[in-house]
């Protein structure tokens, strides 16, 4: 099996044990009936038909099964998926009838007119898609949405943006997280897609919002760390020198990431921070957003 | 609490949404309609439709309130019969959309023969799909429209109590509730109902199948509408079971019918909703703190609406 047809396994058997066997019997024949439809109607009204039929349920998944999860597909990270978010995902997955440019053009067709559930569901489910190489510019098209719950069906506990995004989408990625509000630490391939070009857009961010009198998101310095140039660090130390405690820890978090000797330096001015540093006893995942 | 069953929020203003919520409006419904010029293509009317089920939906939840849709091809832009046929064939996908509680507004605008066509044919969609019916009635010849939507509905044998007749006035009402509809009064000034004679339908024919919405727009109308209408009845000695039905309880129980909207989508929010899409009464766009808001603004200062 293709690692979407494992997928598209995978999904049904959750639904099905999650929902009342007559339910579970309706999405058995919806699966059955989207896979050998000669139009489209099956599809979309499935789609439309699934919440109601299903719930909207968390799916509250086990630790084996998101290890399942996992080994079916790398980075697939369904932790806060929903019953109809998965039934709707598995419903596209079994549309596919082996022709990729067909699917991504159904898959256009969706999101087009696509509700918001629909289209959270449908981003989430961009890992398991057949020909993900085809799918990149509608994966950006997500990632710019000003509604925060579509950016972050793209951009969190999602591989998809780290696997296929250019320096520059990717950049405006994180760039696009700060700027609605949401947390940086749920977006996989945070550390090692760090850049210098981002450094730059993150550091004149910052300053933006300094000017302004607004406050910066403490996760925005990771992202910063790795690559900091000489005015990064200027921009850290005075972090160091005039932030409030929650961004003084991510600065020298920051600066604790930083290979250059300057960094080291200027974090050894600050024992009190460079000590439970090196004691792990600051981590980033603490200052992501609820 | 005050439901609105009738407004065009994707052209009001973020103060509209915040007066609004202020006001106690807890939810509202957008009926699909033209734009105030008509459409050249059929992708307008996807993205129209795809606007009214998404982005705006999420932009009410961000100031507090729920907002629903109808979906249906209205009766001006029937008359482009290429556009029509365009919309019938994409209108299914819209139908069973999360918040979508009816077909509308349909019904006639100059009684041609594309606007009886093209209203049947949604009659039709609404039976097969089971979902109510919200009727525009035409502003000109309006009583013979109103009365012509009515035999239509019946024709198919669509259930009067899943179908409301909007716009309505002191010449139509009789007949509508006679007939077993719902009736609805969009306070709206100079073309429609003024709100002292709201209050005066309601003493005179009571509360039962009978609501009032705002139906603003883009043009000069009124988004706090139904709170203010509220307030006059109250002044008026109106019961207060009496105003609730008209301004809250009516228009939950017959757009309700579709399983779409409920109480306790206000009330007891689901938790996947307040993730996604509910944020109570906070506004949290660009940083602000959420707030809420205890003054209610507008309504005593600028109570009647002519």
């Amino acid at each position: 099996m293709s690692p979407s047809e494992r997928a598209l396994d995978l999904l049904t058997r959750w639904v099905v044990a999650r929902v009342p066997a007559e339910a579970a019997e309706w999405f058995r024949a919806q699966l059955a009936a989207v896979a050998g439809a000669r139009d489209e109607k099956p599809l979309y009204l499935a789609l439309g038909w699934a919440p109601r039929r299903l719930g909207k349920a968390d799916l509250r998944l086990s630790p084996r099964e998101l290890a399942e999860a996992a080994e079916v597909r790398p980075g697939f990270d369904p932790v806060d998926w929903s019953v109809d978010q998965a039934a709707r995902v598995a419903l596209v997955l079994a549309s596919y009838d082996g022709d990729p440019q067909r699917f991504k053009a159904r898959l256009e067709t969706l999101f087009r007119t696509a509700d918001i559930g629909e289209t959270i569901a449908f981003y989430r489910g961009l890992p398991l898609y057949p020909a993900p190489e085809l799918l990149v510019a509608r994966a950006r098209e997500g990632a710019r949405s000003g509604m925060r719950p579509v950016f972050e069906a793209v951009a969190h506990r999602n591989p998809y943006p780290k696997e296929r995004f250019d320096e520059n989408a990717w950049n405006h990625l994180v760039l696009k997280a700060l700027f609605i509000g949401t947390s940086l630490d749920p977006i996989q391939g945070l550390d090692e897609r760090a850049n210098p070009r981002l450094v730059r857009m993150l550091c004149d961010y910052a300053h933006e919002r300094w000017a302004a009198g607004r406050p910066v998101s403490p996760e925005l310095w990771r992202c910063v760390g790795p690559h900091a140039d000489e005015a990064a660090l200027a921009d850290l130390a005075r972090v160091l020198e005039t932030g409030g405690g929650e961004e003084r820890k991510a600065a020298a978090l920051a600066l604790s990431s930083c290979p250059r000797p300057e960094a080291k330096a200027l974090l050894a001015r600050h024992p009190e921070l460079e000590g439970p540093i090196a004691r792990g006893e600051i981590r980033w995942a603490a200052f992501a957003q609820a | 609490m005050y439901l609105d069953s009738h407004t065009h929020m994707i052209s009001r203003t973020t103060d509209d949404y915040e007066r609004m919520a202020a006001a106690g409006v807890v939810a509202c419904i957008e009926p699909a309609f033209w734009l105030g010029q008509p459409r050249t293509s059929v992708g307008t009317y996807i993205d129209y439709l795809s606007l009214i089920c998404g982005f705006e939906r999420f932009r009410a939840g961000q100031f507090g309130l729920r907002h629903y849709c109808t979906v249906g091809l209205n009766p001006k832009e029937a008359n482009n019969e290429e556009l029509a046929e365009a919309v019938m064939e994409i209108l299914p996908r819209y139908a069973l959309k999360e918040g979508v509680v009816a077909i509308g507004e349909i019904g006639y605008d100059e009684q041609t023969e594309l606007e009886d066509r093209y209203f049947r044919r949604q009659l039709e969609l609404a039976k097969e799909l089971q979902l109510p019916v919200m009727i525009h009635t035409p502003h000109r010849d309006k009583k013979k429209g109103t009365l012509r939507s009515m035999d239509v509905v019946r024709e198919h044998g669509l259930d009067p109590s899943w179908v409301v007749i909007d716009h309505n006035n002191e010449e139509t009402v009789q007949e509508v509730l006679d007939r077993g509809f719902w009736a609805a009064f969009s306070i709206y000034p100079f073309t429609k109902m003024g709100n002292e004679r709201m209050v005066e339908i309601v003493r005179r024919y009571g509360a039962e199948r009978i609501f009032c919405d705002s139906a603003c727009d883009w043009g000069i109308s009124d988004p706090l509408a139904v709170p203010k209408t509220a307030e006059l009845m109250r002044r008026a000695g109106i019961p207060e079971a009496d105003i609730r039905k008209v301004t809250y309880e009516n228009p939950l129980t017959a757009y309700g019918k579709s399983g779409q909207i409920k109480e306790e989508d206000w009330l007891n929010p689901p938790p996947v909703d307040q993730r996604l899409l509910y944020m109570g009464n906070s506004i949290l766009r660009g940083g602000q703190e959420p707030r809420i808001e205890t003054r209610r603004p507008g309504l005593d200062e600028d109570l009647r609406i002519v």
